[in-house]
């Protein structure tokens, strides 16, 4: 039984005929201690999902369920005991931390919530919290305008364990943060995967990040899912022309990489009125008339490897974009 | 003789500037010892995170500098003019610049929404710029507007003049800024983050057009950034700063490939995509430890409390800009051990 699992999740904004298509029919799963990446651009509804995994928000349609028990009908009192299992860190770790509250009531209120670490041991375990995430016992002390951008970062991280959940949505973690910054910040969630073997549902509009921190990664459009795979599946061998799109067009720290580029042209359509079919038709170099008929259904590759296309992308020429990309494997320390 | 020498000048030179703001707590100098140089029809890239002082570097080079708080404290930026003479912008007065800005020298900005006004239709403000500069009448200067549109590659230019700001994407909304800027025919653009608020396919598409028209257009162009990879992909020659201070200069391939400063190196490490396999699988990235020292409290190297290879030298005094090779200058007293 998979930790998480999203089947069929819709959600709409608004009244018609001002209906925003944030999220459309959308399948996935998250098994324990897994780590799925959500990649897209902007108005692509990955943050819009990652609400909808931990009933921040209600579905349209579909059904999400943690650890089986289904969760889109629940109140909020039925919720709370599951929010348990699952918490969240977000991207501006100025704006997600109260300013009036010292380090402690941050992390304690989390624990205070779920009836958890009273009396002597909530300050034990809120040292042991922060020294956890790599700050110190004495912090507890300190407001959240008292630390770097990376520290607010690791006292959101704090107070998402405080509760020892088996899932984290993290909404842009590293977004907001300088890259010598950030690069702690990865290396503090992977290391925390490791000895906590805690889930991941990791939200990331830049693919380099989604690669080197997930094991299988979700791409979306217009709140559609493109593809599915692995990361290796997903970034060495991509077979959806918008996931071929969005590797060419990443930048790479590769000066002597051709700068010639094959790009995509136009924008993202508005979400108000979704290109009819396949929703990435519109900016597709493969799109035909009957790319307008159809949403494309996931048409499955080998080893869980999943596509929405009805074409066959290997015929689109990226310049050299792609083949670059394929040679630069991660090597070992 | 004359015309050789106004040929090997580059188009911005600055040295050893200094800026100063004067506060409550007395005077602070958040960036020195900038030295800068940005060839006609080549990128500049200036590099830097948060508190690197590169963003007030572009405000001083602009004369933007909130005054009267704010000012050059030492140093020059000559700039050269189409006329062949050459400027001080860090001493020559406001009328001077601003005479310059918008004309000889454009800028773009991250957000373009923030720079155009809200109110006025995108074709209306490109018109306004030239009617200013260029002494057209009101609808020669709007076909002017109308072509700009076109030169920076807006479908249906001549409809899409009469769109407000808030009716554009936000790549479109750029496109708009660049054609503001390109409107004049500028010799030099700076472009402060121009895509860092823009999604992947959109910034690749902005970058393309920005070579574009240096090519096109011979123009020089000192792109502020902090995205490295960003950096790989459209410079030139790159000047590194940390902490208020230039601390490498390098040509493109060397800041890659065989920079010789610290912070430089452990910068191009800590990029995601040069991470490394640990023993348990882990991809660790090779973060740099702490965070930057306020210009305001350093004495020795800035860099030296999170660097490597510091030792008590470092911590005493402040290296210079040395050359380390030709069109390579670093600010490190052990460079020639990296």
């Amino acid at each position: 039984m998979p930790l998480l699992e999203l089947r069929g999740v819709t959600k709409y904004f608004g009244t018609a005929p001002k209906l925003v298509h944030a999220v459309e029919d959308v399948s996935f799963t998250v098994e324990r201690g897994e780590v799925v990446g959500l990649v897209g651009e902007s108005g692509s509804g990955k943050s819009t999902l990652g609400r909808l995994a931990l009933r921040l928000l209600d579905l349209t349609s579909g059904s999400v369920r943690l650890n089986g028990e289904s969760i889109e009908h629940l109140g909020q009192r039925a919720l709370r005991p599951l929010r348990r299992n699952a918490q969240m860190v977000f991207q501006d770790p100025y704006a997600s931390l109260n300013p009036r509250l010292r380090v402690a009531s941050i992390i304690g209120e989390a624990l205070d919530a779920h009836g958890l670490a009273q009396g002597k041991a909530r300050q034990a375990r809120i040292a042991e919290l922060l020294e956890l995430v790599g700050l110190q016992a004495d912090h507890a002390d300190r407001y959240p305008h008292e630390f770097s951008g990376g520290q607010r970062q690791r006292i959101g991280i704090a107070r998402a364990l405080a509760v020892e959940p088996q899932l984290i949505i993290a909404d842009e973690p590293v977004s907001a943060l300088d890259v010598s910054v950030q690069a702690q910040i990865l290396n503090l969630l992977q290391d925390l995967r490791y000895r906590l073997g805690v889930a991941m549902l990791f939200i990331s509009h830049d693919l380099d990040v989604i690669e080197l921190i997930c094991d299988r990664i979700v791409v979306l459009y217009l709140g559609r899912v493109m593809e599915i795979g692995t990361a290796e599946q997903i970034c060495r061998n991509p077979q959806h022309p918008y996931t071929q799109a969005l590797l060419a067009a990443s930048p790479k720290p590769d000066p002597d990489r051709p700068r010639t580029r094959r790009l995509l042209q136009g924008d993202i359509p508005s979400p108000l009125s979704p290109p009819s079919g396949c929703v990435f038709r519109t900016r597709c170099p493969l799109a035909t008339a009957e790319c307008a008929g159809a949403v494309p259904p996931m048409r499955d590759l080998e080893g869980g490897h999943a596509v929405a296309c009805i074409h066959d992308s290997r015929s689109i020429d990226w310049g050299g974009m792609l083949q670059n990309r394929k040679n630069d494997r991660v090597p070992p320390c | 003789m004359m015309e050789t020498s106004v040929q090997e000048r580059p188009l911005l030179d600055i040295r050893g500037l200094e800026v100063t703001f004067r506060t409550e707590g007395g005077d602070v100098v958040p960036v020195r010892g900038v030295d800068l140089r940005v060839e006609a029809g080549k990128t500049t890239a200036l590099v830097g995170e948060s508190g690197s002082g590169k963003s007030v570097t572009s405000l001083a080079i602009m004369g933007l500098l909130p005054r009267p708080y704010g000012r050059v404290s030492k140093g020059v930026a000559e700039f050269r003019r189409r006329s062949g003479a050459v400027v001080d912008l860090a001493s020559a007065g406001q009328g001077v610049v601003r005479a310059l800005r918008g004309n000889e020298i454009a800028m773009i900005f991250q957000e373009p929404m923030t720079s155009l006004n809200p109110v006025m239709t995108v074709g209306e403000q490109i018109a306004e710029q030239v009617r200013l500069h260029m002494a057209l009448a009101p609808q020669a200067a709007m076909r002017h507007a109308v072509e700009m549109l076109s030169l920076v590659e807006i479908p249906d230019a001549a409809r899409r003049a009469g769109d407000y700001p808030h009716q554009m994407s936000g790549g479109m909304r750029q496109r708009v800024m660049i054609a503001l800027a390109m409107s004049c025919n500028p010799r030099l653009l700076i472009a402060d983050e121009p895509t860092t608020a823009l999604d992947v396919t959109i910034q690749a598409q902005i970058l393309d057009l920005i070579e574009r028209l240096r090519k096109e257009h011979s123009m020089g162009v000192l792109f502020i950034t902090h995205n490295l990879a960003v950096v790989a992909e459209i410079a030139d020659t790159v000047t590194v700063m940390y902490a208020g201070e230039v601390v490498e200069k390098a040509n493109v391939r060397d800041i890659f490939h065989n920079s010789r400063h610290p912070y430089t190196a452990a910068l191009v490490d800590c990029l995601p995509e040069r991470a490394r396999r640990d023993s348990n699988g882990r991809r660790i990235v090779a973060a740099i430890p702490g965070s930057v020292t306020s210009a305001a409290e350093a004495t020795g190297c800035r860099f030296a409390p999170r660097c490597q290879r510091a030792v008590e030298a470092c911590e005493a005094g402040s290296p210079e800009l040395l050359v380390a090779g030709t069109g390579h200058e670093v600010r490190c007293f052990r460079w020639s051990e990296a």
